[in-house]
C-alpha cells in the first residue's frame, strides 16, 4: 500500500474578477468565474509529485460547498487525483471556521486512514487561513502551516518542510500523519490533460450530507452550531474622487503636484 | 435553517438576488430560495424591501459572566517584541476601558529568557503580564504554545484574547480557538466593545444603515470588524455564546499607546505543563532572509508599482523615485504575480496593509484587492496612462500619464518644492 494523501480545496469566486459599481456601491456579480483556489492547487500540486515520484500513492480530494462545487472536484480529478468527494447539505450552511472544520474532519475520518493532509493555506474569499489548523486540531494532528518547500525521505514517513516567516523561513522536520498548508512559492500547478478530462467528467463523485458524516446541525455544523455570527456587512464607504493634474507637459504636471503637495504640508 | 425567506411576503422582485455576493439566491416558483452557498452574511435582509427575508438564528443568553479581562498575545521572536504586539497593548488598552474601569489589559508574553519584556509590556500600556517560560517555548511551535496558552485561557478565564495576524498568530490562534471550541475571527482591522463607538465608526467610514443599531444597547460582546471576500465587502462578526472572544488583528492598523517607562504592572508568572513529547515538530533551523527588509507597515511613504510598469526593470524607476523621497517600494500582486518583484512588497488584501503619509500607484489599475491594502492612505497620488482606472476613483491626486516620463520629472521637481511653490504663490 501506497501513500495516502488527503487534499482539501475549495471552489471559490475569482474575487480578482469582481468590480464595484461606482454608482451604486453593490457588487458586479455578472461573469465572476469560480475556479480552484489559489493555494489549494499548490496543496493538489504537491500530492500529485508525490505520485509521479511513487505511483502507488493514492489521493483524495475533499471539499465541503454546494453541488456545483463538483466542477472543482472534476478538474482536481483531470489533473491527477484518484478520488474526490463533495460534502454537501442545507445544514452545513453558514458554517464558520469552527464549524466547517468539524464536517470537513469527519469527512476525512470517514475516508479512512492517511498519512498526508495537504491543505491551501487560505480561500481568496474569506482569506481566514483558520480551517486548515482547526481540522489538524480535531484530527488531533501536527501541523506546518505556510510551507514554501516540501521533502519527503525514503522511509515516507519522515517529512522536512520550510515554513515561510515574514523575515525569513524556518525549516522543520515532522512526522506522518500531519497537516501541511500551502503557499504559491511551493510549486507551479500543473494544466489537466485531456485524456484526464475525459476520465474525470465520466467519474463518480459521492456526494456525503450531514447524517453521511455524522455531523449534528445543532451541536456541530452549520449557522446555528457556529460560535462566531454576522452581526452585520456592509461595502466600505468609497473615498471621494480627487483632483487631477493636469499640464503642458510631463515636467509641468510633475511641478504642479509637488506644489500642491507642499501647500497641503504633505511634503 | 437560519436565513430563510417568508414565502407569503416575498414578491419575487429579485432584489435580494443583485445583493447576494456569494450568489447563493435563486429562483424558484417565482419566489426567492437560498441555496446552500448562503454564507449568512445577511446582505439579502438589508436588500429585501418586503422584509421577506429573515434570520431565525436565536441567539441564546449564556452565561459568560465568569470571564474577565483582555489578553493580548504579546508576540515575541528572539526575545524581541513584534510590533503588531505593542499596538495591540493600545487597543487592548482602548478596549478594557469601554468594558469597565475595573477590566484590565494583559500581556501574555511566552518563551524564555524574555523577563526583560515585561516592562516593555508596562511601558505601553499593560495592566498585567502573564510570564510563560520554558527551555522548550524558547522558539514557536505550534503544539507548546497552543498548550500553554489554552492551559492559561483554561484558569485564569479571559474575555477576549487577541493576536497578531502574523505567520505565527495566523498558526497558532485557530488551533487555541479549536482547542477550546470558541469563535475565532481572522484579520480584523476594527474592535469595538461600546455601540456607540461602533455606529460613529460604521456612519463615517461605511454604507452601514445605523439606524438599525440601537445606541442604548449595553451589550460589551466585541464587535470584530474584517475585510472579507476579496475586500469588496466588511463584515462585523461576533461570538455571542461562547468565550473567550477572540481574534487576529492585521499588523500596522491599530494605536501604539505612547510610551511611558514609569508605568508598572502587575507580574504572574506561569510554570507551564510542558514536556518534551507534547512537540511533535522539530525545528532544524530559522534563516533570516538576507534580502533588503521592506518595512511597508512603517513606511511613511510608499512608492508602488503595477503591471502598468511592463517589465522588471520597471522597479529600478520606482526604487530610484522610492531612494529620492525617503520612501519604500511596493507593489500590487499583479506585478508580484508577473515574478517583476518579492511577495514582501505587495501591497493589499493577501500583502502588507499599509497607511503611509503618501502612497504613490505608479501603473496600479486598482483592483479591488489592492485598494483594499492601501485605501486608508493620508494621501494617495496615482499615475496611470488610463484614464478610467479605478485607482483614480480613491486617489487625492490623479495624473493621466506615461509613467516613464512623468515620474522623472516628480523625483526632478522633488527638491526644488519650496521653491516652486514661493513661486506659484506669486
Amino acid at each position: 500500500m501506497g501513500l495516502r494523501i488527503i487534499v482539501c480545496a475549495k471552489q471559490v469566486p475569482d474575487t480578482n474578477e469582481i468590480k464595484i459599481n461606482p454608482k451604486t456601491g453593490t457588487l458586479i456579480r455578472e461573469g465572476v468565474p469560480s475556479i480552484l483556489n489559489h493555494d489549494d492547487a499548490n496543496a493538489l500540486e504537491e500530492a500529485l509529485r508525490i505520485k509521479d515520484r511513487y505511483p502507488d500513492t493514492h489521493i483524495t480530494v475533499v471539499t465541503m460547498g454546494p453541488p456545483q462545487a463538483k466542477d472543482m472536484l472534476i478538474e482536481c480529478l483531470a489533473k491527477g487525483a484518484d478520488e474526490a468527494v463533495l460534502a454537501s447539505d442545507r445544514a452545513l450552511g453558514g458554517s464558520d471556521t469552527w464549524a466547517t472544520s468539524n464536517a470537513i474532519a469527519a469527512a476525512i475520518q470517514k475516508l479512512g486512514e492517511y498519512d498526508i493532509i495537504f491543505a491551501g493555506r487560505q480561500a481568496i474569499d474569506g482569506d481566514t487561513a483558520q480551517v486548515g489548523p482547526q481540522i489538524a486540531e480535531k484530527l488531533g494532528l501536527p501541523q506546518v502551516t505556510y510551507v514554501q518547500d516540501f521533502q519527503l525521505e525514503e522511509d515516507l514517513k519522515t517529512i522536512t518542510v520550510k515554513r515561510a516567516l515574514e523575515d525569513g523561513y524556518e525549516v522543520i522536520r515532522l512526522k506522518t500523519p500531519c497537516m501541511l498548508t500551502t503557499i504559491k512559492e511551493l510549486n507551479k500547478p500543473r494544466y489537466m490533460h485531456i485524456a484526464g478530462i475525459y476520465q474525470a467528467c465520466a467519474a463518480d463523485i459521492p456526494t456525503w450530507n450531514a447524517a453521511d458524516l455524522n455531523v449534528d446541525p445543532d451541536k456541530e455544523v452549520g449557522l446555528d452550531a457556529s460560535p462566531t455570527n454576522v452581526f452585520r456587512s456592509f461595502t466600505p464607504l468609497p473615498k471621494g474622487k480627487g483632483q487631477m493634474i493636469e499640464g503642458d507637459c510631463e515636467k509641468d504636471i510633475g511641478q504642479q503636484l509637488i506644489i500642491r503637495l507642499k501647500s497641503k504640508h504633505i511634503i | 435553517m437560519a436565513i430563510v425567506v417568508v414565502k407569503d411576503k416575498c414578491r419575487g422582485c429579485k432584489l435580494c438576488i443583485k445583493a447576494c455576493p456569494f450568489d447563493a439566491i435563486i429562483m424558484e416558483d417565482k419566489l426567492a430560495f437560498i441555496t446552500e452557498k448562503c454564507t449568512a452574511c445577511g446582505q439579502c435582509i438589508e436588500a429585501c424591501p418586503f422584509e421577506a427575508i429573515i434570520n431565525t438564528q436565536e441567539i441564546k443568553e449564556v452565561d459568560l459572566s465568569d470571564y474577565k479581562n483582555i489578553w493580548v498575545f504579546a508576540e515575541q521572536r528572539k526575545g524581541k517584541l513584534m510590533n503588531v504586539a505593542l499596538e495591540l497593548i493600545g487597543e487592548g488598552y482602548r478596549l478594557a476601558r469601554e468594558i469597565s474601569e475595573d477590566t484590565k489589559v494583559c500581556a501574555v508574553l511566552v518563551g524564555q529568557d524574555i523577563e526583560h519584556l515585561v516592562n516593555e509590556c508596562y511601558a505601553y500600556g499593560a495592566d498585567q503580564v502573564y510570564l510563560i517560560q520554558d527551555e522548550l517555548l524558547r522558539n514557536y511551535t505550534t503544539d507548546g504554545y497552543t498548550k500553554v496558552i489554552t492551559d492559561a485561557v483554561k484558569t485564569y478565564k479571559p474575555e477576549i484574547v487577541v493576536y497578531g495576524a502574523t505567520h505565527i498568530g495566523r498558526d497558532l490562534a485557530p488551533r487555541v480557538a479549536a482547542r477550546l471550541n470558541t469563535g475565532l475571527t481572522a484579520d480584523c482591522t476594527r474592535l469595538d466593545v461600546d455601540i456607540n463607538s461602533y455606529i460613529k465608526y460604521a456612519a463615517e467610514n461605511t454604507t452601514l444603515d445605523v439606524s438599525t443599531l440601537d445606541p442604548k444597547d449595553t451589550s460589551k460582546g466585541l464587535k470584530q470588524t474584517r475585510p472579507a471576500f476579496g475586500g469588496n465587502l466588511m463584515a462585523t462578526i461576533i461570538c455571542p455564546r461562547t468565550r473567550p472572544q477572540m481574534s487576529t488583528v492585521r499588523p500596522g492598523v491599530m494605536q501604539k499607546k505612547e510610551y511611558n517607562p514609569e508605568a508598572c504592572g502587575e507580574l504572574i508568572e506561569i510554570t507551564p505543563a510542558i514536556g518534551e513529547k507534547d512537540i511533535r515538530t522539530e525545528i532544524l533551523e530559522i534563516v533570516k532572509s538576507t534580502k533588503e527588509i521592506v518595512s511597508l507597515t512603517d513606511a511613511k511613504i510608499i512608492c508602488s508599482g503595477g503591471r502598468g510598469l511592463g517589465e522588471a526593470c520597471g522597479f529600478d524607476l520606482i526604487k530610484e523615485f522610492a531612494d529620492k523621497v525617503g520612501g519604500v517600494v511596493g507593489a500590487s500582486r499583479a506585478a508580484v504575480d508577473s515574478g517583476w518583484i518579492d511577495h514582501a512588497n505587495q501591497v493589499g488584501q493577501t500583502g502588507t496593509t499599509v497607511k503611509p503619509n503618501i502612497y504613490f500607484a505608479c501603473g496600479i489599475s486598482g483592483a479591488i484587492q489592492h485598494l483594499a491594502g492601501m485605501q486608508t492612505s493620508d494621501i494617495i497620488v496615482a499615475i496611470n496612462k488610463d484614464p478610467d482606472a479605478p485607482i483614480f476613483e480613491v486617489a487625492d491626486y490623479g495624473i493621466v500619464g506615461d509613467l516613464y516620463k512623468v515620474i522623472p520629472e516628480i523625483i526632478g521637481a522633488w527638491d526644488q518644492a519650496e521653491q516652486l511653490y514661493d513661486q506659484s504663490t506669486k
